[in-house]
């Protein structure tokens, strides 16, 4: 009887755990093909990868908790740093009304601007996986959120912390040797308690976020060193920084006035760095379905160039032009020119579009140049590339 | 965006501000009459949620679908709020809007990138601009206010079987992709039948059709099924209500920024 009973519990708990149990994701192909010959011997034209992206969903006592893991991998035929894996969420969430909290691995998202992010720091970007800074990696962290009618605050405590990610010495879009291993200013290394708070709200036509973050930097410096046997390497080092940072939009009919800033102190040198814009929307170009943006941002930082810090005085000029048809088709352009060397610019092309209800493609172009040898850009002066993708989403 | 349901041109605001804002209607007499009555006769709905089935079809006949649930809150005074989640196309998979309809100011929306983890405001002026590559413009689905547009009386006519007023409604909003529109209202319930949208150049634009209308709660009536067809492209998008519950137990919260990205 006992047995029984058991046992029908057990399957009806399994039942319920079978049905409570979602698993949607992604999984796709990507072609990279290099213009020009690479400038150092070990580095290829053509790469191909191919990355699985799973997400398995939860939630229980009616959607007040949820449970979400989402691992992905990714293998690349040429770069061993490249064919990569990383849990990108592992988290459980509680919600209330008016607070929630999340302990795992989880992502944030912080900021308004679009050519670049600088108030965005608590996940690392995972820079192999994607050129244009967006793919991040998964960072533990346990994140208290309250909400309340003077806005939403947010404290996030991160026990350990993720290295950013960069090409083997078969990859291209790297500097003249593989950047090695991280150098860490804290002696706890990887294990440093980092924190940081956080303020946002809508006011009216308003969108404002306030941000403080204590602990090791995302955006490494890269340290050049000779070893006594005469090796060259060049090392990410992370120091310990402060961070304050400002993001504000303004929607005032057709646009969207942006601005972000940050004050960060523990670097080699303290510094602010600033980006602001607008993006411009028009619906219905000539009597059709088109609409199109028109993207301006100006980037400024008072630091020197440095590999991971572009935007000392440069300019983004962008175009979207979004096709609004049932494929979902989009393509962006973007121009970046540093107004105090004319001959470094990058552009870029990001274009994608549905061919069936669970199948999209993408072509993605960018293309680097400059003459200043003490340009980062330098060093991708020819690795100017177009890729194309075919993803999977069930 | 808007409820759909809500969207389809139904919902209640408060007598209190039909009386205030009474005044500031432009039309005559007799029209603004009927909309006040199309608006009352949808007054104290409270909340919603809805899956919606939306069927693109070209103008080759293919079809894509897309499927969505719509939450939507009445707010007294004020337009409604709605929060709309895409369950497919699988790429847009927890894509989700939200938006707080207004009577004249413009609206505000937002939308959350599931694989961002972002936020973004979206600018008014996208009003015009097609929801999700379909028929329907953001505009069409955010809820009727009284307010939005200034009034006619042009007749009365026969649709779907009802015998129904004529208005012709101008936007009274700014960035509609409107010059105006005709709208169908029938007499025994003062549901919407049937509504024409002349673009910019005033020439017929769109017809949308509202069917199978069922009663909620003893009182307020939604469409099952909307067609939106474009008469100059040949291309049509319905909405089909696969299921409709209201008096659910959605509160303010859930419709803010932080359930943007609670969403599911």
């Amino acid at each position: 009887m006992i047995k029984k009973v058991a046992l029908s519990s057990l399957s009806l708990v399994m039942v319920s755990t079978a049905s409570a149990f979602e698993i949607t994701g992604s999984a796709g192909a990507e072609l990279r093909y290099y213009l020009q010959d690479a400038l150092y011997t070990e580095q290829e034209r053509t790469y191909g990868s191919l990355f699985l992206s799973p997400e398995i969903y939860s939630e229980f006592n009616e959607g007040q908790d949820t449970l979400i893991f989402k691992p992905f991998y990714r293998f690349d035929e040429h770069d061993k740093e490249r064919s990569h894996g990383d849990i990108r969420e592992l988290q459980w969430a509680h919600y209330q009304d008016n607070w929630e909290t999340k302990i795992g691995v989880g992502k944030v998202f912080w900021g308004q601007t679009e050519s670049i992010h600088l108030v965005d720091i608590i996940n690392q970007t995972d820079s192999v996986e994607s050129v244009d800074g967006e793919a991040k990696l998964g960072q533990p962290m346990l994140n208290f959120s309250y909400f309340s009618n003077y806005g939403n605050f947010s404290a996030f405590v991160m026990p350990y912390f993720r290295e950013r990610t960069f090409q083997s010495v078969e990859g291209r879009l790297r500097p003249p040797l593989a950047i090695s291993d991280a150098i860490y200013e804290s002696s706890s290394e990887q294990s440093n308690l980092d924190y940081a708070l956080r303020w946002q709200s809508s006011i009216g036509d308003w969108e404002v976020g306030l941000s403080y973050f204590s602990g090791t930097t995302r955006e490494p410096e890269l340290i050049t060193s000779i070893s006594q046997d005469g090796n060259v390497s060049i090392n990410p080092y992370y120091a310990q920084i402060n961070q304050l940072g400002i993001d504000l939009l303004k929607v005032s009919g057709a646009w969207l006035l942006k601005l972000e800033s940050i004050y960060r102190e523990g670097q080699s040198e303290d510094f602010t760095a600033l980006v602001t814009g607008f993006e411009y929307t028009q619906e219905g170009i000539l009597g059709s379905r088109y609409g199109i943006g028109y993207l301006l941002e100006y980037q400024y930082d008072e630091r020197d160039n440095n590999f991971f810090a572009i935007g000392q005085n440069d300019i983004m000029l962008g175009l979207r032009i979004m096709a609004n048809d049932i494929a979902g088709t989009e393509t962006l352009f973007g121009f970046i020119q540093d107004l105090d060397n004319e001959s470094t610019y990058s552009a870029y092309i990001e274009a994608s579009s549905r061919l069936s209800a669970n199948w999209r493609w993408k072509l993605d172009g960018y293309f680097f140049s400059s003459n200043d040898e003490e340009d980062p850009f330098f060093f991708l002066r020819r690795d100017d590339h177009i890729q194309f993708s075919l993803e999977y989403y069930f | 965006m808007k409820s759909f349901l809500s969207a389809f041109f139904l919902v209640g605001i408060g007598l209190v501000s039909n009386t205030v804002l009474a005044a500031e209607i432009k039309g005559d007499k007799e029209a603004i009459t009927i909309a006040k009555e199309r608006k009352a006769r949808d007054e104290g709905w409270g909340t919603n949620e809805a899956n919606v089935l939306m069927v693109l079809k070209n103008s080759q006949g293919r079809e894509a679908t897309r499927e969505l649930n719509v939450k939507s809150l009445e707010v007294e005074n004020d337009g409604d709020k709605a929060l709309t989640v895409f369950e497919s196309p699988r790429d847009v998979k927890g894509t989700a809007f939200l938006s707080f309809s207004h009577a004249l100011e413009a609206d505000e929306q937002w939308i959350f990138l599931p694989a961002l983890k972002r936020v973004k405001r979206i600018s008014s002026q996208s009003k015009s601009g097609p929801f999700v590559g379909s028929e329907f413009a953001f505009e069409d689905m955010t809820s009727y206010e009284v307010e939005k547009f200034s009034y006619s009386l042009l007749g009365e006519d026969e649709v779907n079987g009802e015998k129904c007023f004529v208005l012709k409604q101008v936007p009274e909003y700014d960035f509609s992709g409107y010059s105006y529109q005709k709208v169908w209202i029938d007499k025994a319930h003062y549901r919407v039948q049937k509504v024409e949208f002349y673009d910019r150049k005033e020439s017929l634009l769109k017809i949308l059709t509202l069917l199978d209308y069922k009663q909620f709660k003893d009182k307020y009536w939604r469409p099952m099924k909307s067609l939106m067809r474009n008469i100059q492209t040949n291309k049509s998008t319905s909405l089909i209500t696969e299921e409709i519950t209201f008096d659910t137990d959605l509160k303010e919260s859930d419709f803010d920024k932080n359930s943007l990205k609670r969403v599911r």
